[in-house]
């Protein structure tokens, strides 16, 4: 049963697991460092839809019935589907759920969808509410550029601190303990869920995600390390979502001033590691699809083969609203932390 | 909406923004401008080749050559972004290619191909001025008063 540990982390004391990932990117990110690492790459990021809309949604669809495939299960053994995207009113999820028909519960905390996924996931499956919960999370370039900045031809320039948005999806089954498929081998159990915080430092630069975003990662890590009597050292590594290059360093010094020791090369940013530099993207990749692929890829497949033991994961949102930003609001940014283990055996 | 801020609040947010100053790269203004004007430069001449064309070969008038370097410079940048080269240029030239006419072409085109799966009246029909519109709207306002101005000055 779920239990509160100091003032915002859920234990999950069953430890749910983590049973089955997929992961599904576009070209772009396939030519990146990480590219070997997703299930799927989309050859045509249109996916014979009539929109980009419909291209994610089918994306996010595939991404989910995949993670299913790979242990013998349909959509009907799966008793929620916790999903979010970028698109408004969150489009591409229940686009993807219509289809899917399992029961929904829609997410959004932008591009931290999938951590706050499974948090979610984690704590419905600890308590038994249900057996098995599909956490399934997307970003598409085309769909979320024209929702918050220019038409895709329009001719500009990128400033140094602007993250590209990642095509791509990704898929996590939770099971309950209980509930795990016959024969298969869960990557990482599910421990801890920290709860962020909204957290505004007033950054108004629509190009600047990572500075929106490092404030709230820097709040929840210390917050999670606080509540679980933990330093940064019980963990093999730290993933945030989209930080970027821009953002890790500045959650990092953020980090310095609250006093909380972090060895900078246990923490690793999975928008400043899913594109090469040469793929002239600036400060990294960003949108709910970057960490959602890349913990559904090579994160857990990592943990999977065994090279990774303990890690937290932390995927990071800037709350953009497009009208917000023109009225000359600041954005907001929030970050939700999972704890992953491998158990021994 | 503001009430929600405390004394301490507004000096984090005081202090984050010098970090934030710290920590964010930019691309080099000197860098920018030269490339700014070499390719603005280079559109320009390419403009003034087109006039010279219209004015010797064609043998247009004053009113004539500018029409007709209009024409094509509009249509050398709507026909380049359809193919999808201007963003390219773009990234390069920053405001090279984003002031001359050309520029003006690719916002409208790029606003209609962005929106062209939302319908021709609501999708391009609405959305195609999304980014020219300002221009518009701020430009005609603009010689309005500059032209009530120049009135009122002749009464004299």
């Amino acid at each position: 049963m779920s239990k509160r540990v100091g003032e915002g982390t859920v234990e999950l004391t069953s430890r749910p697991w983590a049973a089955a990932w997929s992961s599904t990117a576009g070209k772009k990110e396939h030519k990146g460092p990480l590219g070997g690492s997703f299930d799927f790459t989309l050859d045509d990021d249109l996916l014979g839809q009539k929109t980009w809309e419909l291209a994610e949604a089918a994306m996010l669809r595939d991404t989910a019935i995949r993670c299913l495939d790979k242990v013998g299960l349909k959509p009907e053994d799966a008793d929620v589907l916790l999903s979010g995207d970028l698109i408004n009113q969150i489009m591409a999820a229940h686009f993807c759920a219509r289809e899917l028909g399992i029961p929904m519960l829609g997410l959004y905390s932008a591009c931290s969808t999938m951590s706050e996924a499974l948090a979610v996931g984690g704590i419905l499956a600890d308590s038994g509410a249900v057996r098995r919960a599909v956490c399934a999370v997307s970003s598409h370039f085309s769909t979320a550029e024209r929702q918050y900045r220019t038409p895709l031809e329009q001719g500009g320039q990128r400033p140094a601190s602007a993250q590209w948005t990642v095509t791509g999806a990704g898929a996590t089954l939770v099971c309950g303990r209980d509930w795990l498929p016959e024969g298969v081998k869960p990557a990482a159990a599910l421990r801890y869920a920290t709860i962020g915080r909204v957290v505004d430092y007033a950054v108004r630069d629509m190009a600047n995600m990572g500075a929106v975003m490092a404030p709230a990662a820097a709040d929840t890590l210390a917050r999670h390390l606080l509540d679980v009597g933990r330093t940064a050292d019980d963990y093999d590594e730290i993933i945030t979502g989209d930080l970027g290059k821009v953002g890790r360093e500045l959650m990092l010094e953020l980090l310095k001033e609250k006093g909380v020791k972090v060895d900078p090369s246990r923490v690793w940013d999975c928008g400043a590691n899913i594109f090469s530099p040469e793929q002239d993207t600036h400060a990294g990749g960003s949108g709910c699809g970057c960490s959602a692929a890349v913990l559904n890829g090579y994160v857990l497949g990592r943990f999977a083969k065994g090279e990774v033991r303990r890690a937290a994961f932390m995927a990071t949102g800037a709350l953009l609203n497009a009208t917000s930003v023109l009225q000359g609001e600041t954005i907001p940014g929030v970050a939700h932390l999972v704890v992953l283990e491998r158990e021994r055996g | 909406m503001n009430s929600w801020k405390t004394k301490r609040q507004l000096d984090i947010e005081r202090r984050y923004q010098t970090l934030v100053e710290r920590f964010t790269p930019n691309h080099s203004l000197a860098m920018n401008i030269a490339r700014a004007f070499l390719w603005g430069g280079a559109i320009c001449t390419l403009g003034q080749c087109v006039s010279e064309i219209g004015k010797v070969y064609l043998g247009l008038d004053q009113a004539g050559t500018s029409a007709f370097t209009a024409i094509v410079m509009v249509f050398l940048g709507a026909f380049l972004t359809g193919i999808g080269q201007y963003d390219r240029i773009g990234k390069h030239a920053g405001a090279g290619s984003i002031v001359p006419i050309t520029g003006f072409a690719n916002s409208i085109v790029s606003a209609a191909m962005e929106f062209r799966r939302e319908g021709l009246v609501l999708g391009i029909g609405a959305r195609m001025f999304i980014i020219a519109g300002p221009v518009l709207v701020y430009g005609v306002g603009a010689s309005v008063i500059v032209g009530l101005a120049a009135y009122v000055v002749s009464l004299f």
